[in-house]
């Protein structure tokens, strides 16, 4: 009896299942408020946290940051493309920002190489891409941890004759907001303009 | 990097393994238990081990860290999590196991439970059924979903656990034992039109990204991939994984179904007509 009774009524259970699981999906893919270049990403991901050591040699954790836009890069700095490229578009965006707005936004590039990158190294790096950018590093258990909560990878390739290696890492810059917030996930692809955009919306929004 | 390594999980979810540990320890202690002339064979045993073991396997050791950033990776873990593994728990019977630890809940329990076995009765609806089978196929793989999912750890647990948990239904509706004949188990001819159906719809969304020539997920490409794979090689991988093994299953499904029909056939008619009798 209950099973007839099931059968009867499949077709209007179906019919309200349909309905509503078109209604969540319309619900999911048409509604963004903001007019944000990068990706989204506020409350996917973990606030900024780590605990690494910057390129003075000193230990750092995320909260000796805070209080500003930071935008977390992961690299290396025998990096051939990737990193350049990315990194001076961030200071382009950065240095055409309204001088008041851009000792408000901070760039943290992390290496994934700390074999090859050294402090000094790294600071002589990141000095060559502009004042608000800090160079940070660790051991690799450290920098695999921040990786992972970032939900990303890096890895090494085979040394060649001479002793060079690539690494493959994330090409994506991580935005948040002053608390530290998750807020924007950037493509590389942004031009300095959009990304320029999407920062001055996170320092007017906060201020 | 160790074996241990490998066999330890990336992503460690205590949640998780207590599930496994206690499917498990349930399984392995119901076949101590029970009376003898119920228990499985060594083969069914195998089965259900092995298909549990399989699902334990790409969600909590070093491969879920290769199906986090490797896109035809995840598809593999997907097709071991909403086929292979439910299938094999679906073909190995462990009712009779279930059926000894239901014997043990006391009646009072068994009224709480109730609403359970409602909702389990709507889930097994076979239109509800496949279009949550394949629905989900399409959610998790609709792209801008399918970048949030592997953004938020928590959402990637969600995604895998209902990849599994709806495996497990669906399966279950298309392998049930009981002949349908003389208990409420689906029909054979419609366990047989859902799985072409589930395969027709599978074999769309695998030829979509197997021919797609646009980077259609391009996640792996934001976050890192685990080694430097061609990402157009990774989305064709991926999609042959989505293409073609699951209709494969359909249609071993479906010729599984057709064997039982005919053993079956006949098999019944007596029984059938002397229920047909007291009826009346």
């Amino acid at each position: 009896m209950r099973t007839r009774f099931w059968r009867q009524r499949t077709n209007i259970i179906s019919a309200t299942l349909t309905l509503i699981a078109s209604l969540l999906l319309t619900g999911c893919f048409g509604n963004d408020e903001e007019d944000w270049n990068g990706k989204n990403i506020s409350g996917l991901m973990p606030e900024l946290e780590f605990d690494l050591i910057n390129s003075q040699g000193k230990s750092v954790s995320g909260d000796d940051y805070s209080g500003r836009v930071r935008m977390l890069f992961f690299g290396f700095t025998s990096c051939p493309d990737v990193c350049p490229t990315a990194l001076q578009k961030l200071n382009q965006a950065t240095s055409g920002l309204d001088p008041a707005l851009q000792d408000e936004v901070l760039t943290l590039f992390v290496s994934v190489d700390p074999k090859r990158d050294t402090p000094e190294r790294l600071a002589k790096y990141v000095d060559f891409f502009g004042d608000n950018i800090v160079g940070l590093t660790g051991k690799e258990p450290q920098l695999r941890e921040l990786a992972k909560r970032y939900r990303t990878t890096f890895g090494y390739d085979e040394p060649a004759a001479d002793g060079n290696y690539a690494v493959s890492h994330s090409s994506a810059i991580y935005v948040f907001d002053r608390e530290g917030n998750p807020r924007l996930l950037m493509r590389p692809d942004l031009s300095r303009e959009e990304i320029r955009h999407d920062l001055v919306a996170l320092i007017q929004e906060d201020a | 990097m160790s074996l241990l390594d490998y066999l330890l999980p990336y992503d460690f979810s205590p949640l998780t393994i207590l599930s496994y540990m206690l499917v498990m320890g349930f399984y392995g202690v119901g076949l101590i238990r029970m009376p003898e002339q119920d228990r499985p064979g060594s083969l069914r045993i195998f089965a259900f081990t092995l298909g549990v073991l399989i699902c334990y396997a790409v969600m909590q050791t070093r491969f879920d860290y290769y199906a986090q950033y490797m896109f035809f990776v995840h598809r593999g873990q997907h097709l071991i999590l909403h086929h292979i593994g439910p299938i094999l728990i679906a073909l190995s019977n462990p009712l009779p196991v279930m059926r000894f630890w239901f014997a043990k809940i006391s009646p009072g329990w068994r009224h709480t439970l109730r609403p359970l076995g409602w909702v389990y009765n709507v889930l097994q609806q076979p239109f509800i059924a496949l279009f949550l089978f394949v629905g989900l196929i399409y959610f998790w793989l609709w792209p801008s979903i399918h970048f949030d999912a592997m953004l938020s750890r928590d959402l990637y647990w969600v995604m895998n656990w209902s990849m599994l948990l709806d495996g497990l239904l669906f399966w279950w509706l298309i392998f049930d034992p009981r002949p349908p004949a003389i208990t409420s188990s689906l029909g054979y001819g419609r366990r047989m039109l859902v799985l072409a159906a589930a395969g027709v719809l599978q074999m769309f969304l695998g030829a979509w990204i197997v021919f797609s020539r646009d980077m259609v997920y391009d996640v792996y490409e934001v976050c890192g991939r685990a080694w430097p794979l061609d990402p157009e090689v990774d989305q064709l991988l991926g999609g042959m994984l989505t293409y073609i093994p699951p209709a494969m299953m359909s249609i071993l499904g479906i010729l599984l179904m057709l064997r039982r029909a005919m053993h079956q056939d006949g098999k019944y008619t007596n029984q059938s007509k002397q229920l047909e009798e007291t009826a009346s």
